[in-house]
């Protein structure tokens, strides 16, 4: 039986599908049997985030509307035989599925595979109900700003009144050059006023760009700072003790002068 | 001359994650308050059970709300009081 974890915001474009798709590779890295459930129906995404676009045959609502076997909807990935995606429609919208359905969606994928990995769609809506509703841990990604932050705290709430505690967090984007200079709210702010357990950070990467071009996920194809922060989640999640990352800086004045004297 | 000192090595004297923080924390107080709508009425019973160890009041009128200011938040409760009990009782479990 594996685990349902669900990726969530609130916010958009902090960077959910980009972790789906870097913490899912990162497990089958380590010869885990993962699948990525896409839960925003109507905008899909994370297919072209894994490279995976042109293989879609059918999606997650035909499967729960029957007009396909499970098995026949699920893609497996390019490079790693024990990834899979399950994508969403892209012509229909989030009330094509019910929280009940997602629930038997869920465990009947948790019984194949030893990570389900749902991407959340934007908001609080529909779609943020189907994604949670199957899921037993739910991660929150959110950036060093004032609107992320706020939505990251509006869902604690919502995750928790729908019976799902102890959500963790994963700081995405942050610029250790802005942090140094106090114009970034730095980790133990934003811990400190969401109050939940910190799970990663991830710095700014300018990689992260690049391997979406590619369709090829960070953690796959490079040894960058994002690429590490992410095999570092990934390692947590497996119970290991890993670390917190050091955030580099790597434009301040004094890690130039480092580098020039090499010390 | 201090101050171009700290601009030269990027401190700035009014960081602006420090107005970051402080406007979350106000939003927060708001929005946790509004969104959640046991939290309002569990606050009032609870005002209610402690306040009736002394007085007796008029639960059916009485008003808890947050008021805001620029920069800060403050809890007002306007609870009409019926009448005063004799002595402090405090209530043995």
């Amino acid at each position: 039986m594996g685990d349902v974890i669900v990726i969530t915001s609130g916010k958009g474009g902090v960077g959910k599908t980009t972790t789906t798709a870097n913490l899912g590779t990162g497990f089958a890295l380590l010869g885990k049997k993962v699948v990525l459930v896409d839960a925003d129906i109507g905008l899909r995404n994370l297919d072209v985030v894994m490279g995976l676009e042109n293989r879609i045959v059918y999606d997650l609502v035909d499967v729960v509307e029957g007009n396909c076997r499970l098995k026949q909807a699920l893609i497996r990935d390019k490079r790693y035989e024990s990834l899979y995606l399950l994508p969403a429609a892209q012509t229909r919208d989030k009330n094509a599925v019910n929280p009940e359905q997602m629930k038997v969606l869920c465990n009947e994928l948790r019984q194949d595979f030893d990570l389900v990995i749902i991407d959340c769609p934007a908001g609080i809506e529909q779609g943020f109900k189907n994604a949670i509703a199957g899921a037993d841990q739910a991660i929150i990604v959110t950036t060093p700003e004032v609107s992320a932050v706020r939505d990251a705290d509006r869902i604690i709430g919502l995750l928790e009144s729908e019976g799902k505690h102890n959500p963790k967090l994963i700081i995405n984007r942050i610029r250790p050059n802005m942090v140094r200079k106090g114009d970034m709210m730095d980790i133990d702010d934003i811990i400190e006023i969401l109050a939940i357990d910190l799970l990663g950070i991830i710095p700014e990467d300018d990689y992260i760009i690049i391997s979406t071009n590619r369709g090829e996920p960070a953690v796959a194809s490079s040894v960058s700072a994002a690429s590490v922060a992410y095999k570092n989640i990934v390692r947590r999640l497996l119970g290991e003790n890993v670390p917190l990352m050091k955030i580099e800086d790597n434009d301040g004045f004094f890690s130039r002068l480092k580098k020039v004297f090499n010390f | 001359m201090f101050d171009l000192i700290q601009k030269l090595f990027g401190k700035d004297a009014a960081c602006s994650k420090d107005v970051a923080k402080e406007r979350l924390r106000l939003v927060l107080v708001h929005d946790r308050a509004d969104t959640s709508p046991q939290f309002m009425e569990g606050l009032k019973d609870d005002m209610i059970k402690v306040i009736s160890n002394y007085m007796d009041i008029n639960e059916e009128t009485m008003e808890v709300r947050f008021a805001h200011t620029e920069n800060s938040v403050a809890l007002i409760a306007n609870i009409p009081v019926n009448h005063m009990k004799r002595g402090k009782r405090v209530v043995k479990e």
